[in-house]
This record gives C-alpha cells, sequence and structure tokens, in this order.
C-alpha cells in the first residue's frame, strides 16, 4: 500500500506561520520512507496528520489510491511508534502487543498466536509477562514495534524511534528495522533528524525545511546532487563558504571555482560553495609552493588534529582566515605525514557551487 | 505536597558527598579484629546538618504536631472510654447517634460518587484541553479551601429558601433544598469538590497524552481508551483523592450546620449530633460520637498512608501525588 500525501498544510495558531505548508511525497509501496529535517521543521505534524492524530488545514492524505483525510485515527489502519515507547505501564509485554487485536475482538487463540510470532519477530520470546518497566529502552521499543505491527497496519509511521535510546542501541536498532522491514514489508514512513540513521535505513529520503519539502530522492542522490543550500549543509555536514562571482567564476576566499552551467550571474552575485569534509583532498605543502589562483585549490594550514579511530579530523585554517573541516583515513594522513601547524594544499574540485537569488 | 520518599534519598541528596572512612568516625586506631563488632567500621553515617539544630528542629516539629493533633484526640479518647465501653456505647446509640452517623455515611458516599464522576471530566477537561476561560475555571475549583463552609451553607440557604433566586424551583419541584436532605448533600458536594480534581490532575498532567494516542491508533475508542488506558494510569491519584473527599465530608460541620436546621434523627449528621450533645450536657454522647468519628478519619489516613507505599513501589520514586497535604477546616 503506497502513502501519497497531497499539498499538506496544518497551522497550529491560526494567524502564524504553518507548520506544515503544502507538503506533497509519495511513499512507495513496501519501502521505507524518511522524513529527514532538523527540530521544528514540521516532519512530526505530518506523520501525526497521516496517523489521523492531528487535522490538517488543507491538503490530502491517501493510502493506495484512497483518500483517508477524513478518516478517524482509530478506522485508519496506522501502526504508529512513539518517541517515549508509549506503552501501556498497567499491563505485560503479551497484553501490550494484544491490545489492537483485542480491540478488534479476535479470538484469544488468534491473539496467543499473533503475540507469539511477533514476540519472536522482535526476538523477545519469553518476555510476554513482563512488564514494561522490567524492561531496556531498546527492548521497550521493540515492543512498541510489535504491539504496532500486530494489528497489520496498511503502514507503519515511526515518530524518532530511536531518539531516546544511546548511541550503541541505536545503531542496533538501526540495522534490526531495516532486518524487521525486509520481513514484514509494510509500507514505513520513518521520521529522524539523524542524517546517518535516515542514509542507513531508508530506500527514499524526504528532506524537510521549516515546514516544506526542500528535496525528496534516493539518499545516494539526496547526498550526491543536494538541491539546495540548506540540503547540502544539513545532509552530509558541507563546510560552507562564501565568496562573489567575479568575471564569470565564483570567487570563493583564495580561489576560484566555475559556477554551475546555465547560472547567468553577475559580478557581485553572493555564492556559496558547499565541500563535504572527506570530498577535500589534500597534499602537503610548503612556503614555496606555487599556487595557481586559477586552480580550485587553496593554501591552508593545519590547527588541530584529532585522530579519531579509523580516520582523522583535521581543522583547516585556509590563506584568506576561513576554518574548514577535514575528514581523511588514518592511513592517508600518515603517509603524506601532516602534522599541527604544518601547510597543506587544499583540493576542493567536489564543492558544490550555489549562487544565490540576486536583483538586478 | 511531597511524595513519600525512601530514607536512603535524603543521604543522597545531601550537599555533603559524606565519604566517610572505614574508621574514622570508629574507635581512633583501634584493631580489626573479627568477632568484635565494636572495633567493626561504622556503616556510613548520614550527613547531617549541625547537630544541636537539628535536634532542636526535630524536637519542635514532633512536639508540635503531638501536642496539636494527638492530645486532643487522646484526651477525648480517654473521656469516651472512661465510664467503660457499655456506657460509651450506650451514650453513642441511646440517643439518635445511629441515625447521626448513617446519615453522615449516606452524604459521603453520595458526595463521593457525584465528586468521583465529575471530579475526573473536570480534571481531565483542564489537563487536556484548551479553552478560553480555562484558568478561571482552574482558579474556580478551588473556591471551597478558600472560602468559609459557613458562607456556603448561607449561600445555599439564599439560593434556594423562600425568598431565594432558585426557591421558585424548589416550590414548582416541590423538592424542600433548604432544611432537607438536598440542600445537605449540596453543601457536602460543594465542600469536597476540589481533592479529586486535584489529585487526578496531577497524575494526568503526568502522564503523556502519547499512551492514549497508542490506543486511538490501534482503533480502541476513547471510550474503551479512557477505562483500559487513562483510568489505570490515574487509580493511585484517584483513590487518594476519594478517601480525602470521604474524609472532608465526614468531617463537614459549618454548611451543614446552617443549611439543615438540625433536626435530631432528621437532619443531624455526626458532627451536628457532637455539637447538639455538647449543648444539651450529654458530654459522654458527644465524646463517643467524637471518638468514632475520629476513628474512622485515623483509618483513612492509614489507608492513605499504605496506598502511598504502594504507589511509590509500582511507580519509583518522584511521581506521588499531592497526596494529603490539602485539608481545611470546618
Amino acid at each position: 500500500m503506497s502513502l501519497t500525501v497531497k499539498n499538506l498544510t496544518k497551522r497550529f495558531t491560526a494567524r502564524g506561520t504553518p507548520a506544515v505548508s503544502d507538503v506533497s511525497f509519495v511513499a512507495p509501496t513496501g519501502g521505507i520512507t524518511t522524513l529527514l529535517g532538523p527540530s521544528g521543521s514540521g516532519k512530526s505534524t505530518v506523520l501525526r496528520v497521516i496517523a489521523g492524530l492531528e487535522h490538517p488545514d488543507g491538503g490530502q492524505v491517501m493510502f493506495g489510491d484512497r483518500d483517508f483525510t477524513h478518516v478517524p485515527v482509530q478506522a485508519r489502519g496506522v501502526g504508529f511508534v512513539f518517541q517515549s515507547y508509549a506503552l501501556f505501564k498497567h499491563m505485560t509485554v503479551r497484553k501490550n502487543i494484544a491490545f489492537g487485536l483485542s480491540v478488534r475482538k479476535a479470538s484469544p487463540k488468534d491473539i496467543d498466536a499473533k503475540v507469539d510470532e511477533l514476540l519472536s519477530l522482535v526476538q523477545l520470546d519469553g518476555y510476554g509477562e513482563r512488564y514494561p518497566n522490567q524492561l531496556s529502552g531498546g527492548q521497550r521499543q521493540r515492543i512498541a514495534f510489535a504491539r504496532a505491527l500486530a494489528i497489520e497496519p496498511q503502514v507503519l509511521l515511526l515518530d524518532e524511534p530511536f531518539g531516546a535510546l544511546d548511541a550503541q542501541v541505536r545503531v542496533e536498532l538501526r540495522a534490526f528495522l531495516r532486518r524487521f522491514h525486509d520481513q514484514s514489508h509494510v509500507t514505513t514512513l520513518l521520521v529522524t533528524h539523524d542524517q546517518d540513521e535516515a542514509m542507513e535505513v531508508s530506500d527514499h529520503v524526504v528532506v524537510m525545511s521549516e515546514g516544506t519539502v526542500a528535496q525528496a530522492g534516493p539518499p545516494q542522490e539526496v547526498y550526491d546532487r543536494p538541491a539546495t543550500p540548506f540540503v547540502a549543509a544539513f545532509v552530509g555536514g558541507a563546510n560552507v563558504l562564501r565568496g562573489t562571482v567575479q568575471a564569470g567564476r565564483a570567487s570563493v576566499g583564495a580561489f576560484a571555482m566555475d559556477v554551475p552551467a546555465g547560472t547567468d550571474a553577475p559580478d557581485g552575485a553572493a555564492v556559496h560553495a558547499f565541500v563535504r569534509p572527506h570530498d577535500v583532498k589534500l597534499t602537503k605543502a610548503d612556503s614555496t609552493s606555487v599556487v595557481d589562483e586559477s586552480a580550485d585549490v587553496s593554501v591552508a594550514r593545519v590547527e588541530r588534529m584529532a585522530r579519531l579511530g579509523g580516520y582523522v579530523k583535521l581543522s583547516l585554517k585556509l590563506s584568506d582566515g576561513a576554518s574548514m573541516t577535514v575528514q581523511m583515513p588514518r592511513a592517508e594522513v600518515d603517509s603524506l605525514g601532516i602534522g599541527e601547524g604544518d601547510l597543506v594544499m587544499a583540493d576542493l574540485r567536489a564543492a558544490k557551487i550555489f549562487v544565490e537569488d540576486y536583483s538586478i | 505536597m511531597s511524595a513519600v520518599r525512601p530514607p536512603v534519598q535524603s543521604s543522597r541528596d545531601g550537599a555533603a558527598p559524606a565519604v566517610v572512612g572505614p574508621l574514622s568516625s570508629g574507635p581512633a586506631d583501634a584493631p580489626l579484629s573479627l568477632g568484635n563488632p565494636a572495633t567493626l567500621p561504622p556503616i556510613r553515617k548520614r550527613p547531617t546538618a549541625a547537630g544541636p539544630a537539628r535536634h532542636l528542629l526535630t524536637g519542635l516539629s514532633v512536639g508540635y504536631v503531638v501536642l496539636l493533633l494527638g492530645a486532643p484526640v487522646v484526651a477525648i479518647a480517654v473521656r469516651a472510654f472512661a465510664e467503660g465501653p457499655g456506657a460509651f456505647l450506650h451514650a453513642l446509640f441511646n440517643s439518635g447517634g445511629a441515625s447521626a452517623l448513617a446519615m453522615s455515611a449516606g452524604l459521603a458516599l453520595g458526595a463521593t460518587v457525584v465528586n468521583t464522576v465529575f471530579g475526573v471530566i473536570v480534571a481531565w477537561v483542564l489537563t487536556r484541553d484548551r479553552f478560553w476561560g480555562r484558568s478561571f475555571l482552574n482558579a474556580l475549583v478551588d473556591l471551597p479551601f478558600a472560602i468559609s463552609p459557613v458562607i456556603v451553607g448561607f449561600s445555599l440557604i439564599l439560593l434556594f429558601g423562600p425568598h431565594g433566586w432558585l426557591g421558585g424551583l424548589s416550590r414548582w419541584t416541590g423538592i424542600k433544598v433548604v432544611f432537607a436532605l438536598p440542600g445537605m448533600a449540596l453543601a457536602t458536594v460543594f465542600v469536597s469538590l476540589p481533592f479529586i480534581v486535584r489529585e487526578v490532575g496531577l497524575v494526568l498532567a503526568e502522564i503523556s497524552r502519547e499512551q492514549e494516542e497508542a490506543a486511538f491508533t490501534l482503533g480502541a475508542s476513547p471510550l474503551r481508551t479512557f477505562f483500559q488506558v487513562t483510568l489505570p494510569n490515574i487509580r493511585f491519584g484517584l483513590l487518594t483523592g476519594i478517601l480525602l473527599t470521604v474524609a472532608r465530608c465526614l468531617g463537614e460541620f459549618g454548611a451543614i450546620l446552617v443549611v439543615s436546621g438540625g433536626v435530631a434523627g432528621m437532619t443531624e449528621t455526626g458532627t451536628l449530633f457532637v455539637f447538639r450533645s455538647l449543648e444539651d450536657r450529654r458530654d459522654l454522647s458527644a465524646y463517643a460520637m467524637a471518638v468514632t468519628l475520629a476513628s474512622i478519619s485515623i483509618l483513612l489516613i492509614v489507608a492513605l498512608e499504605m496506598l502511598k507505599r504502594r504507589q511509590h513501589r509500582q511507580t519509583g520514586p518522584g511521581r506521588g501525588g499531592a497526596s494529603g497535604a490539602r485539608t481545611t477546616t470546618s
């Protein structure tokens, strides 16, 4: 069952800016789609509108080709997983998972069979008689998944499901989610602000910013070809360098780059160059190195080096004073023989240039 | 207002880190020998405020509470049983005490049922709903704490008396309100209204809306969600509120006195019985009824204390309601 959202708008105050404004996207059947954005971008609101927990001020929610915009939450058949787990504290794990089935008046035999099946799917066989407060955070969230799946939902909606867990459990549960999804194949919509999570588990990413969709597409495409400066900065943690257009080229600090084809920008228009920490190539330089001003290369000084296991994080200061973060494999840094205080040549050819809107 | 906390908490919360060396407060330089408990290192002492000041405060608190609250109860109990249990029972039951107790119990039961239903609804609306005038309603709920019960009784007479605004209603339906049971019931409901609203409101505000929302997405109707998800979550707060309400109803005097007219055997409650007995110089009857009412209240307090402990065990520290904090005199 695919999920389609059309021109969704939601306001929480009558006159204020809408929390969600004209949002449209499709979550394809049987895939994991991620709504990725910073807090306040309206992604959770979209999810709650889809679930029927909020009523939209405009737009449509479709499951398959049926319009569900005005169907009450109880009749939508959605599985919803909350960041806070929202397990029923006074019920055992078994009763929690069975809740949706007993609402549907399933026979006790069917309920038992289904609960056992789900417990083994989330790898918590034998935990049925425990209470939620006797489980760890990761276990609780797995029970919340099982409870949501018990009703065989048309779509599974996950609202920052790993947000309350510590880093290690979070990584484990991501892998769990992917495995779990490959077995259940239910159309899933995941809300997160964590781009690693989005990249790792999703088939399709919808990047949201200030209540609107900034870009939608497969994760790799969003990462490689960001459509807006916001996406470039938010997905992948790119360095942002500012400059202006000069003689048809983007002049950013001490180096110049070609502006994107088709951009007919006059001299003086502002440009932003985005380059990801691991897309910068470094070579060792010294004070006698000749810098070709027309090349996409800049001299920089290594201010600080942090060795983080397999890779090294270098903080550079460019010759014009701008700072930049570079990430390189440890072996590469060692073979170059770079140390703190050294001069390096930073190759910025991978940078993506955005020319800002300009007025004449 | 505070929840019951386990005693160990105070040592954890204490400002001083209390790193007491194994022998620092034991006998100086005493050699450790197995089997001699006197030389074993003492168990970590709780950090305390400066000794004398702290003892003074403890003494003051104990003295204040015991003298002010305990002494009168003991005095009455001693006097009530001074002539033996036979005289006690005779004094209680041979002058209309039984019907007065029944009246008190009936009023308490009725008012508690009404305030349980409406108290939960009002608490739910106050915590879950946002509407114009919410804070006004919120403040209004505390009115019975703020105004004297005598005034409550008086205002009921003004409303339902022969010349009152609603006196016509009373005449038209043929239901006598003032100087009759309906007026007493109204007064009791009024004075005991805030307890359940406040207790339940506190717990409701604490439990997340998300459990209810989860139930909705699983297909449960709002009514089913209330009974299967919300109610079990607020049960301790609700029970606390109910116990406080019962205690408050049994103790009500001023409003009932004004509105009932105090007809023995007809509109007399336990507290009015005590009052009338004292006026009629039947002191033993007064003592006997006072002891009976006090015993019921003490039982309620004990029940409340046990409830708080159970709640503490089930939900962990820091989740108690505002149990037993608010009481008013009548």
